[in-house]
């Protein structure tokens, strides 16, 4: 029989979830249009408190996210080929301007229990994993205790990132949030046994502990030279709890990830003059955020690539410089790459200080082998990605401890993962059983020609988040460098934004096929067709699909026996279809969708019921 | 009421065509007629035939008169000529605009109310000039603007939106442009682009008088069950004869098809018209065997599309009165104004 494509299932929970692409890209699944029109709007305190609800840190995010939204963002496929370089919304400065603009909103944050539940949780790192889980358990009732090694909560928001990117306060007020639910916080506290933390019957632990080590470079001349090679995220803590105040003329930074970005602009601002980063690998494959790399050049730093570090050279314990092996990409058939060496001459770089930025690894010498936790071959624990549970059944990871180094959101995704699993084993619930995501579909029409959300498409390119004068950001570390947009900047950025999540709806049942949604369709979405095998009927749209990672919303049941097939990939969500179609079969729906996070909502049915 | 402007942003992959336009470049405004009107789709097809023959947008003078129909120019080529005239008028300002300028594709745009009704005279003499054209009526048996009173081409039996039955015989376009003379006559549907695209084409690239009539459902009046122009009723009782290819000049001709199913004629532009039977006894060179078989279906309650008839070695108004070859606004004054001994001498071939 001839294969035939089967009708889109928009009840299906992840169906309109994946349309919106920065949503369904954030790891936390922020409602991402949402609170982008919320900001549109002005009311940057209810967006806000969108933010805050699923990635708990908008003000920190809003400066330092990774934002793997950005790269899925539609915006950027839409652009294409048309105007200047294609480019996706500044998600994550907009996330900023909610911080920078809501004013207090304390009023509207959940307050301390006033009743306990009788259950006590223990959080092993005060950073964004284990405050995500107390700030979604402390408000349950649940007693919360944050063990934390340093002075002070935040973790690697804290120690990791210089403050030219991220100042102090906004990094205090946001884990104050967290802090002022009633959680026990213990600061200069290491957890030194994991079996005698266990031993003072917590319900549950949960191990935020990060990946603390960074990993050092055993080349020739590291030990004789040791006094100015330094590990980068030690060095970088060192920088932020004021240890460190300057730093060599001839600063060489290894390592081409973000921490090496940080290393080098921190450098750049106590006392460095001739501050290069040097890579092994080639530019474009560094594992730094392409902003990064670009805020780094822009302060002046050049980056080589394609030099391996042989050895540090050194006279009398002094360090006079390092020797590079210069080399190349090659790739073998199956597009593997292996750097090969040119048979040039090795490089020699004089430098006063070396900053070794060239990854970071797990450790775990405080959990003790014997207790019933199982660690895998590369010493990581072996855990359920979904529940993030351990072997141990009351433990569980998150954050960098839990599935190695990643990054901010990443915690925080995994810490209101893990808060379900709590709050799920706490109560004798199954934890591998998850709760879907909350999903409402609401008719955005309100007249003819009239539409709730702003449909209208601006043709702007991507505006740059206006920055500090160099001169004056290179003087002082704690000088942010970024100055934000401000709302009238934001409001143009917004406009931007296509809401992804005003979803087109079809009705085959009400459609008379007379073609004017796909005449009027700007992008060549939607097309009427013979039915067929989906790779097939893609190559033969009216522009055909050719990005398969997208979906084809397909409708039947029309009087023809033909398919409406859409390709979601490019469509604008402009509403134009709905606005010419004269019997109501496409309408433009808004498709909230929310996270369930720990709580009521994650329980069985039959506890939901009782309470 | 306020109609956003189609966003300008368009697919990545949009082709260009041989001048580097898009067919976005071939729009025009927002269409402000009722949603699902099938002269959208009609303005859609224009568009895609106009970028598909790579026609430089400001050698093209469309007209138009009055009607829904007729707003229609506005709504495609938005940089060509155009002009929209009297009720019922267009085709003579069309003759004078081509007798100006003969350089210039002439496109007109007309509606069953413009065309068969107050414009019938001027219909049939625009026809039987043979002047150089693309006439396209969007064609709905429906007076739409007035609220959707029968047309004069609605069949004789329908039915209205509110029941009333017409009595009055159905005007068939088709056949009359066959009758007076015209040298290309189409029938196509606003529902079926695959079919329309190519037809426009060829209408484009005839070098005579060229008439489409295209059936245009009303959505807002003439939509209903008991109407004989609704999606559902032409849908189910099109019977198209043939399917059409326009091969221009600069293309090669690569489809192979069995002898005898395709039909292939060549225009005196070195374009060639590829036509693939559908109806086996279906013979489209001839204008009587067209008139005779579009109105025995017509009596067994089909509508015949497609290609009805094709003259390859059509004339036009400009070769019967032998004017000059220039356009006169490219004549300098030494050709019209030729002195008085060429007046003497032109008064004398009179006396």
């Amino acid at each position: 029989m001839e294969k035939r494509l089967k009708p889109t299932d928009i009840g299906a929970p992840g169906y309109f979830h994946k349309v919106v692409d920065c949503q369904w890209a954030c790891p936390a699944h922020t409602p991402v249009p949402e609170y982008i029109r919320l900001i549109a709007q002005g009311r940057h305190a209810d967006a806000y408190m969108v933010n805050w609800k699923s990635n708990v840190f908008p003000g920190i995010l809003g400066r330092t996210c990774d934002r793997p939204c950005e790269p899925a963002c539609r915006r950027g496929r839409v652009e294409e080929n048309q105007g200047e370089k294609p480019e996706p919304v500044a998600i994550c400065r907009l996330k900023r301007v909610a911080a920078d603009y809501k004013g207090d909103i304390r009023e509207r944050l959940p307050k301390a229990a006033t009743a306990k539940n009788g259950k006590r949780v223990a959080c092993i790192g005060g950073g964004p994993a284990s405050l995500t889980v107390a700030r979604d358990l402390a408000p349950l009732g649940y007693a919360v205790t944050v063990f934390e090694a340093d002075s002070r909560a935040g973790g690697m928001i804290r120690t990791q990132i210089p403050r030219f990117r991220l100042p102090e306060s906004v990094i205090d007020e946001e884990v104050g949030y967290i802090l002022d639910l009633d959680v026990d916080f213990r600061p200069n506290h290491r957890v030194e046994s994991l079996k005698e933390l266990l031993g003072h019957g917590y319900d549950a632990v949960f191990v935020g502990s990060g990946a603390p080590r960074g990993r050092d470079l055993a080349i020739p001349g590291r030990e004789e030279a040791s006094k100015a090679i330094h590990v980068g995220i030690e060095w970088l803590a060192s920088v932020s709890f004021g240890h460190v105040t300057k730093v060599g003329k001839r600063v060489i930074v290894l390592g081409g990830g973000n921490t090496a970005m940080d290393c080098c602009r921190s450098a750049r601002r106590l006392g460095g003059e001739d501050v290069k980063v040097i890579v092994r690998s080639g530019y474009e494959e560094m594992k730094a955020s392409p902003w990064e790399k670009e805020d780094a050049v822009h302060e002046g730093i050049p980056i080589i690539n394609y030099r391996v570090p042989k050895a540090f050279t050194h006279e009398g314990g002094r360090l006079t410089g390092m020797s590079f092996e210069v080399v190349k990409a090659v790739y073998d058939e199956s597009g593997r790459r292996s750097l090969v060496p040119t048979g040039e001459p090795d490089e020699h770089y004089p430098c006063d200080e070396v900053l070794v930025a060239v990854g970071q690894e797990n450790a775990f010498p405080w959990i003790e082998r014997d207790i019933g936790l199982e660690f895998d071959k590369w010493g990581m624990p072996v855990l359920d990605e979904s529940t993030l549970q351990s072997t141990l059944p009351g433990v569980f990871f998150g954050g960098d401890a839990a599935l190695g180094p990643k990054n901010i959101i990443w915690a925080v995704a995994h810490g209101h993962e893990a808060a379900i699993s709590i709050d799920r084993h706490c109560r004798g619930e199954e934890v591998a059983v998850r709760p879907p995501p909350h999903m409402n579909l609401v008719s955005q029409k309100m007249g003819i020609h009239e539409w709730i959300y702003d449909n209208q498409v601006v043709p702007d390119a991507r505006h740059r988040v206006p920055l500090k004068e160099l001169t004056i950001a290179l003087k002082d570390i704690r000088q942010e460098v970024e100055l934000g947009f401000d709302p009238e900047l934001a409001w143009k950025e917004a406009q931007r934004c296509l809401n992804c999540d005003v979803q087109t709806v079809f009705t085959a049942k009400l459609c008379i096929e007379c073609d004017a949604c796909v005449d009027i369709c700007p992008m060549d979405c939607i097309t009427f067709t013979e039915d067929g095998e989906e790779a097939e009927v893609r190559a033969r749209l009216s522009a055909p699909a050719r990005n398969p990672s997208q979906d084809l919303y397909v409708g039947a049941g029309l009087k023809t026996g033909r398919i409406m097939a859409k390709d979601e990939d490019v469509c604008l969500h402009c509403g134009m279809c709905a606005e010419r179609c004269p019997t109501g079969a496409w309408d433009m729906q808004k498709s909230f969708i929310e996270m369930t996070h720990a709580g009521p909502g994650c329980r069985d049915a039959a506890a939901r019921k009782a309470a | 009421m306020t109609y956003l402007a189609k966003p300008k942003l368009h697919h990545p992959d949009l082709p260009a065509n041989a001048l580097g336009f898009t067919r976005r470049d071939y729009e025009g405004a927002i269409s402000t007629l009722c949603a699902g009107c099938g002269h959208d789709s009609i303005s859609a097809a224009i568009i895609q035939a106009c970028w598909e023959l790579a026609i430089e947008p400001h050698k093209v003078a469309k007209l138009s008169g009055i009607g829904c129909s007729s707003k229609t120019p506005t709504y495609f080529l938005e940089k060509s000529h155009g002009f929209n005239s009297v009720h019922g008028r267009m085709p003579s300002v069309l003759t004078g605009a081509n007798l100006a300028n003969r350089d210039l594709i002439y496109l007109g745009v007309s509606g069953d109310g413009d065309s068969a009704s107050i414009g019938l005279g001027q219909f049939a003499h625009v026809m039987r000039r043979g002047v150089n054209m693309t006439y396209i009526v969007e064609n709905n048996g429906v007076y739409g603007l007035t609220k959707g009173q029968f047309s004069a081409t609605a069949d004789r039996g329908s039915k209205s939106k509110r029941g009333a039955v017409n009595t009055d015989e159905g005007i068939d376009l088709a056949i009359l442009a066959l009758q007076l003379g015209a040298t290309y006559v189409g029938r196509s549907f606003s529902g079926d682009k695959a079919q329309l695209v190519p037809l426009i084409k060829g209408a484009l690239t005839h070098p005579g008088a060229a008439f489409i009539d295209v059936i245009s459902p009303c959505v807002a009046f003439n939509n209903h069950d008991g109407s004989t122009r609704s999606y559902d009723y032409v849908r189910s009782h099109n019977e198209a004869v043939n399917r059409l290819d326009v091969i221009t000049v600069h293309k090669e001709i690569t489809t192979e098809y069995a002898p005898g199913a395709v039909q292939e004629v060549r225009q005196h532009d070195g374009s060639v018209l590829r036509l693939r039977k559908l109806a086996d006894d279906y013979d489209s060179s001839s204008r009587i065997a067209a008139m005779s078989y579009v109105q025995g279906r017509y009596a067994h309650g089909e509508i015949v599309t497609g290609l009805l008839y094709v003259e390859p070695d059509a004339t036009d108004l400009h070769e019967s009165l032998g004017t000059v070859a220039r356009p006169l606004n490219a004549l300098g004054e030494k050709e019209l104004c030729p002195g008085s001994a060429a007046l003497e001498k032109f008064n004398a071939s009179l006396r």
